[in-house]
């Protein structure tokens, strides 16, 4: 029997687009978020990297799975089944 | 140019000044296409600090979703500097990720000794560019 990878929805916040010509949901597949983010740079070229710093997720990017802050639930290894969404959205912050 | 009512300039000082010394910060979000700043929404500042800002992360997901659902974008993201001019620093240029949004500045610093000293930039690619602001 077949394993099969969920594939999900993908949020895509404004700056990113550029990424994903101009599309503002995209899919990917994958088992774990590290999974699904190595799959979205394989069709995106270059999200990886403004979504990854040595390794993990980046400070200023907040990734979403359903309605949980996926730092919260494992960050990379975080688990994705089929029918989850995930949402990227660069932090608001800002410092004096 | 930033076109924003008195009613909306009153309320960011007054969370600036409630929050004051720490950074306050929100939005001021209207109807997609229009440009005109409708409704405020003041925003937890997760940092609870004096020089940084940052939105709580779930409470800004409730914001882009619910942004989603009526159809309308952020025009100004504003915050506030407690002991600096209200120019971006770098920081505030770094992480700047909405390039059609009006970043609004306002300054508590006690030297203005109660002044206001409201301005709006665009940040653009790690830029930032002072707007003129209208106030209807």
């Amino acid at each position: 029997m077949a394993v099969s990878t969920p594939e999900i929805d993908i949020r895509i916040p404004t700056i990113l687009r550029t990424y994903t010509g101009g599309e503002k949901s995209v899919q990917a597949s994958g088992s774990t978020l590290a999974e699904v983010v190595a799959d979205l740079d394989r069709r995106f070229p270059g999200m990886g990297e403004r979504l990854l710093e040595e390794g993990k997720l980046r400070r200023f990017i907040n990734v979403y799975l359903n309605d949980e802050d996926v730092r919260f639930i494992g960050s990379l290894d975080a688990l994705i089944s089929s029918g989850d969404n995930l949402t990227i959205l660069p932090a608001v912050a800002g410092g004096s | 140019m930033l076109s924003i009512s008195q009613e909306f300039v009153d309320a960011i000082y007054a969370h600036a000044r409630a929050d004051h010394p720490d950074e306050a910060c929100g939005v001021i979000v209207g109807p997609a296409g229009t440009g005109i700043p409708t409704r405020h929404i003041p925003m937890r500042n997760a940092a609870m600090s004096p020089t940084f800002y940052e939105f709580d992360s779930i409470e800004m997901l409730k914001l882009y979703r619910d942004l989603d659902d009526r159809d309308e974008v952020l025009v100004v993201i504003y915050h506030s500097h407690t002991s600096t001019q209200a120019h971006p620093s770098r920081t505030d240029i770094a992480y700047a990720s909405e390039p059609e949004a009006h970043y609004v500045l306002v300054s508590t610093r006690e030297e203005l000794a109660g002044a206001n000293e409201f301005r709006s930039f665009r940040i653009v690619d790690g830029v930032a560019t002072e707007e003129p602001v209208q106030i209807r």
